[in-house]
C-alpha cells in the first residue's frame, strides 16, 4: 500500500544508487573547496591591483612573499609558529560558531591562558620535573581561557546577555586586569613581562633540526594538531557534538529534541575559551617562557578570519591558519617592495571575499546540482 | 479599468517560463480568466501558482511568454503599472499598520490632502463610500489593531479596491479564517464579481474551489494541467489533476466514522486514561493566560481532536504538554503501562520523551527538523541518547535506524545521508512522523500534522494516525482544518481564547455545530461532555 501513497518522484531519485552517494561526496567536496578558492582568486586579483598601484609588478612581490615564507626554513618555521596560535584561536571561534555563538573574546582568553601557564610555571617549586610543569601549565592555560569563556556563556544562559557584547567587553577587562597584575606584582623591573618560569618549556623545532634555527616554531604545533583532531571528533562523532551543532543550527529544534540549549551555550563558551587559552602555550611554554603584556597581539581577532575562511571545520581552520600566518610573515618579506601593511589590506580583502563570495558560489553550486537532478 | 476590446479576457497568460537560479517555477504555464468571474488557481505546494500570480502583479518579470490584461500586452510590467491598471494583490500576510484606523490604512500612500495636511474627514467618507458600494460592513474610524483576522483581511481587500483594483488576486485567503469568516469572505467576493470585478483565488482547499469559483485552472510542477468549469466537476477530478493520480480525499472519508468507540463516553472518567490535564494555565509572550484553565483526558485508543481558529491557545497547550513551555499552574499527568500515575508537569523534554510522549510539532522547519542535518541524524533527534555508546554516537545503529525508517515510512528520496532541507515538504513531514511514531510511544501530540503537505502525504499521515489509534495509543490532534478533525477524531474539544468551550463526541459534531463554537458563539450553550 505504501507504494501508492507518496507522489511518484523522478526516477533517479527513487533509489539510493551507489553512484548517487559518491556523487554526493563529490558535490560535498566541491562545495567545501570551490567557494574559498574563488574567494582567494578574488583576493589575488585585488592584491595585483594594489601592487600595481604601488608601482610594482605583482610577480616579483608574490615571489618574494613565497620565498620569505615557504622558501626557507626560518621563514617556514615562523609561518608554523604563527599558524599554531592562529589554529587555536580559529578552532576556539569555530567551535563557538558551531554552537551558534560568536566568541569575539578569544584575544582575552588567549592572554588569560598564557598568563595561567606562566604563573603556574612561576609558582611551582623548581624541584618539580619540567615535564610535569609543562602538563600543569597547559592545564592552567586551558583553565584560564576556559574561565574567561565561561563568564559570557553563563551571562547569556542566565540573563540573555548577548555574547558578542560581553566577549568584546571582557577582552578589555581581562587584558587590563592581567596587565595590572603583571605591572603591580610580578613583572621583571624595566620590562612588561613576568620572570621566566622554572622549567616546563617545550622543545623548539630548532632543537630538533638546526635548519629551523632562529624561528620560534616549537612542539606546541603538535598540540594544535591534536586539538584540531579532537575538536573534529568531538563535533562530528560524539553525542555532545550532535547536541552542540543542533543548538547552533536551530535552537528551537534542539530544544524540541530534549537538548538543554542553555547548558550547551555555557559548555561551548567554556570549551571555546579553553582552546583559545591553550594557544597561550605556544608563546609561553614554546617561545619566551614568560607572560608579556600584549603577547596575544591580535591573534584572537585574526582567529575570527581563520574560522570564517576555514568554514568552521577543523581541517579548514588549520589550512586557513597556515594561510593567514603566511600572509602575516610574508608581509615582512615584501616590505622592500611594498609597505608591509599591504598584507593587512589583503587579509581584509580575503575576509570580505570569503564573506561575500562563499555563500554566493555555494548557492550557484546547489542550484546547478538541482538542475542536474531534474 | 474597462476592457479596451469587449470580449477579450481579463487576464491571458501564455507560455510563461520563470526560473529562479536553476529552479523552474513556471514552465510554459498558461492562464485565461474571463472578466467578471471568480477563478480558482489550484495546485500542490510548489506547483508554481504564487509565482504565476506574482508575474501577473508585476513583482517578477517572466523569462518567456506573454501576459495580457484586458487585451493589452503588459509582459514584464512593474508593480506600479499593474496597480494603476487595476490589478490588486491581497497578500497572505497582512500589511496593515495596527495603531492606525481603517480609513488611515486604506488611504495610506494616496491620502486626500487639504493643503499639506491629510483631509481625514474626506478619507473616512471615501472609504465609507467604497465599503458600501461593495457591501463591506466596516466602520472606517476603528483601529486596525482591534479587528479580528477576518475584518483585517477585508480592510486589506478594501485597500486594493481603493486603489482602483478590478482584478483582485487573493493568495490563500482562508488560511487564517474561521468558517463563518470564510462564508463572509465568499459573500464579499461574489458581490465583487457581480459588480463586474474579476477575482483570482489561489488555494489548495478543494471544497472552497467547488463552493465559490466559476472556473478552475490546475497547475502541477510549474505547468498548467487543466482548465475546467466548476459546474460539473468533482473534488476527485480536481485532485486527480493536481496530483496526477487518484487520491483518497479527506472529504470522502469524512463521513462519520461509524466504528464503535472502544469505550462509551460516559465511562471515560472511569477508564484508564493515558494523558490527563488538570486546570492547566500557560502564558505566552503577549497573553498571560494563553491557555486558561484547561482540563481533559485522552484515553488509550482514542484521538482527541482540538478544533479552533489558530491563535486560541492550541500552540501553547501543545508546547506545555511537550515540555517546551513552562506551566503557570495546573498539572499534566501520564499513566504508565502498569497504571502508575506520573506527574510530568515540570519534567524536561528528554524525560517526557523517555516516558513515551511523542510530539509532531506544528512548525517542522523551526522545531521538527534540523534542516541542515541529514535525514539519518534527524531520525534520532530526541532519542540521540539511545544511539550513543559511551560519548560517541553509534553510527552503525543510526544508519540501520535510518534504513528501517525510510523504508517503513516511504521517505523519498530514500538516501538518508541527504540533508533534510533537500526533501519536499511531505517527505520532511514523513521524517518527523517516522521518528515520532516509529518507536514505542504512549501519547502522541500531533500539531497540524498535515500542514503544507501534498494530498498524497495527507492520506499517508492520516493512515498513520488511525493505525496508532488501533494500536491503543492516545493521540491529541490539533488541527486548523475542521475536515481533518472531523475525519479522524473520536472526541472533539473546541478551544476559544485559551479555554476549552466544549468537548463533543464525533457523532454529535459537524461543521455547523463546531463553526460557531470556534468563534465563541454559544460558548455557554453546550455543556462540556
Amino acid at each position: 500500500m505504501t507504494e501508492t501513497l507518496s507522489p511518484p518522484p523522478p526516477p533517479p531519485l527513487s533509489a539510493a544508487s551507489p553512484e548517487r552517494v559518491t556523487g554526493d561526496r563529490a558535490h560535498h567536496l566541491e562545495e567545501a573547496l570551490l567557494p574559498p578558492l574563488v574567494a582567494l582568486l578574488i583576493a589575488l586579483i585585488a592584491g595585483d591591483a594594489l601592487i600595481l598601484i604601488f608601482g610594482q609588478s605583482p610577480g616579483p612581490v608574490y615571489r618574494l612573499l613565497l620565498e620569505g615564507t615557504w622558501g626557507n626554513w626560518y621563514g617556514f618555521g615562523q609561518v608554523l609558529y604563527k599558524a599554531t596560535t592562529l589554529a587555536f584561536t580559529g578552532l576556539a571561534i569555530s567551535l563557538g560558531l558551531r554552537a551558534g555563538l560568536f566568541n569575539i573574546g578569544a584575544e582575552g582568553q588567549l592572554a588569560a591562558g598564557g598568563f595561567g601557564a606562566a604563573i603556574t610555571g612561576l609558582l611551582l617549586p623548581a624541584s618539580v620535573p619540567s615535564m610535569v610543569v609543562a602538563v600543569l601549565a597547559m592545564a592552567a592555560a586551558a583553565g584560564g581561557g576556559g574561565v574567561v569563556g565561561w563568564v559570557p556563556g553563563a551571562l547569556k544562559a542566565r540573563f540573555g546577555a548577548h555574547e558578542v557584547i560581553t566577549t568584546i567587553m571582557l577582552n578589555f577587562i581581562v587584558l587590563a586586569l592581567l596587565n595590572w597584575i603583571v605591572a603591580a606584582h610580578v613583572h621583571v623591573p624595566e620590562t612588561l613581562h613576568t620572570p621566566e618560569m622554572h622549567g616546563g618549556s617545550l622543545a623548539r623545532l630548532a632543537d630538533i633540526s638546526a635548519r629551523f634555527h632562529g624561528s620560534a616554531a616549537n612542539l606546541t604545533i603538535l598540540l594544535a594538531l591534536a586539538a584540531a583532531v579532537l575538536t573534529g571528533w568531538w563535533l562530528f562523532r560524539t553525542r555532545a557534538g550532535y547536541d552542540l551543532r543542533a543548538a547552533g543550527l536551530q535552537p528551537d529544534a534542539a530544544e524540541y529534541g530534549g537538548i538543554r540549549v542553555r547548558s550547551v551555550w555555557v559548555r561551548a563558551m567554556m570549551m571555546s575559551g579553553a582552546i583559545a587559552g591553550l594557544g597561550g602555550v605556544n608563546y609561553v611554554l614554546g617561545y619566551k617562557h614568560y607572560y608579556e603584556e600584549g603577547f596575544a597581539g591580535g591573534s584572537g581577532f585574526l582567529g575570527i578570519a581563520v574560522a570564517l575562511v576555514g568554514r568552521n571545520h577543523p581541517l579548514g581552520v588549520v589550512l586557513a591558519a597556515l594561510f593567514f600566518a603566511t600572509l602575516s610573515q610574508g608581509g615582512l618579506a615584501i616590505h622592500a617592495l611594498v609597505p608591509k601593511q599591504m598584507v593587512e589590506v589583503l587579509q581584509g580583502i580575503v575576509i570580505l571575499a570569503v564573506a561575500a563570495a562563499v555563500p554566493e558560489v555555494r548557492r550557484l553550486l546547489q542550484a546547478t546540482r538541482r538542475e542536474d537532478e531534474r | 479599468m474597462t476592457d479596451s476590446r469587449t470580449g477579450s479576457p481579463a487576464v491571458a497568460m501564455r507560455g510563461i517560463d520563470k526560473r529562479f537560479g536553476a529552479v523552474r517555477a513556471n514552465r510554459g504555464a498558461s492562464l485565461e480568466v474571463t472578466t467578471g468571474e471568480i477563478h480558482a488557481l489550484v495546485g500542490e505546494n510548489g506547483a508554481g501558482k504564487s509565482t504565476l500570480m506574482r508575474i501577473l502583479a508585476g513583482i517578477y518579470a517572466p523569462d518567456a511568454g506573454t501576459v495580457e490584461v484586458s487585451g493589452r500586452d503588459v509582459t514584464g510590467w512593474s508593480t506600479a503599472q499593474s496597480i494603476s491598471a487595476g490589478v490588486g494583490m491581497v497578500h497572505q500576510h497582512f500589511m496593515l499598520v495596527p495603531p492606525l484606523t481603517i480609513a488611515e490604512n486604506v488611504v495610506l500612500g494616496r491620502e486626500p490632502k487639504r493643503g499639506l495636511s491629510v483631509d481625514m474627514a474626506r478619507a473616512v467618507l471615501e472609504v465609507q463610500g467604497i465599503a458600501e458600494q461593495f457591501g463591506f460592513d466596516v466602520d472606517p474610524r476603528r483601529c486596525v489593531k482591534e479587528l479580528s483576522v477576518g475584518e483585517a483581511q477585508r480592510v486589506e481587500i478594501l485597500k486594493t479596491l481603493f486603489r482602483g483594483a478590478r482584478i483582485l488576486i487573493l493568495d490563500e485567503p482562508t488560511a487564517v479564517l474561521s468558517p463563518p469568516e470564510v462564508r463572509d469572505l465568499w459573500r464579499v467576493l461574489r458581490r465583487l464579481r457581480d459588480g463586474g470585478g474579476t477575482i483570482l483565488l489561489i488555494t489548495h482547499k478543494l471544497d472552497e474551489v467547488i463552493e465559490v469559483s466559476d472556473h478552475i485552472t490546475v497547475m502541477r510542477q510549474g505547468r498548467t494541467i487543466d482548465r475546467m468549469a466548476t459546474a460539473g466537476t468533482t473534488p476527485g477530478e480536481i485532485a486527480r489533476a493536481m496530483v496526477g493520480r487518484d487520491v483518497a480525499l479527506v472529504q470522502d472519508v469524512m463521513q462519520p466514522d461509524r466504528r464503535e468507540l472502544s469505550h462509551p463516553l460516559a465511562d471515560l472518567s472511569d477508564t484508564p486514561y493515558v494523558l490527563g490535564v488538570r486546570d492547566l494555565v500557560v502564558s505566552a509572550a503577549n497573553r498571560a493566560r494563553a491557555v486558561d484553565g484547561v482540563s481533559f483526558t485522552v484515553a488509550p485508543g482514542e484521538i482527541l481532536g482540538v478544533a479552533g481558529v489558530e491563535g486560541n491557545g492550541q500552540t501553547e497547550l501543545i508546547e506545555a504538554l511537550a515540555g517546551l513551555r513552562p506551566v503557570v499552574s495546573g498539572a499534566i499527568e501520564l499513566r504508565a503501562a502498569d497504571g502508575a500515575r506520573r506527574d510530568i508537569t515540570s519534567l524536561p523534554v528528554s524525560e517526557r520523551g523517555e516516558l513515551g510522549v511523542a510530539h509532531i510539532p506544528e512548525d517542522r522547519h523551526r522545531r521538527g527538523l534540523v534542516l541542515d542535518y541529514s535525514v539519518a541524524d534527524n531520525l534520532i533527534l530526541g532519542s540521540q541518547r539511545r544511539f550513543t555508546r559511551g560519548l560517541v554516537l553509534d553510527a552503525a545503529r543510526i544508519a540501520a535506524n535510518a534504513r528501517e525508517k525510510t523504508r517503513a515510512f516511504d521517505i523519498r528520496p530514500s538516501d538518508p545521508s541527504l540533508a533534510a532541507r533537500t526533501l519536499s515538504g511531505g517527505n520532511q513531514q514523513k521524517v518527523v512522523i517516522a521518528r515520532e511514531m516509529g518507536s514505542d510511544f504512549r501519547v502522541l501530540l500531533a500539531a497540524q500534522p498535515t500542514r503544507g503537505v501534498d494530498v498524497g502525504a495527507i492520506e499517508f499521515i492520516h493512515a498513520q494516525l488511525r493505525a496508532a489509534r488501533e494500536k491503543g495509543k492516545a493521540v491529541l490532534l490539533v488541527s486548523a482544518e475542521l475536515t481533518e478533525i472531523l475525519a479522524l477524531a473520536d472526541r472533539i474539544a473546541v478551544m476559544y481564547r485559551g479555554r476549552i468551550v466544549s468537548i463533543l463526541a464525533r457523532t454529535d459534531a459537524s461543521q455547523e455545530i463546531l463553526g460557531p463554537l470556534m468563534t465563541g458563539a454559544g460558548a455557554d450553550g453546550v455543556s462540556a461532555a
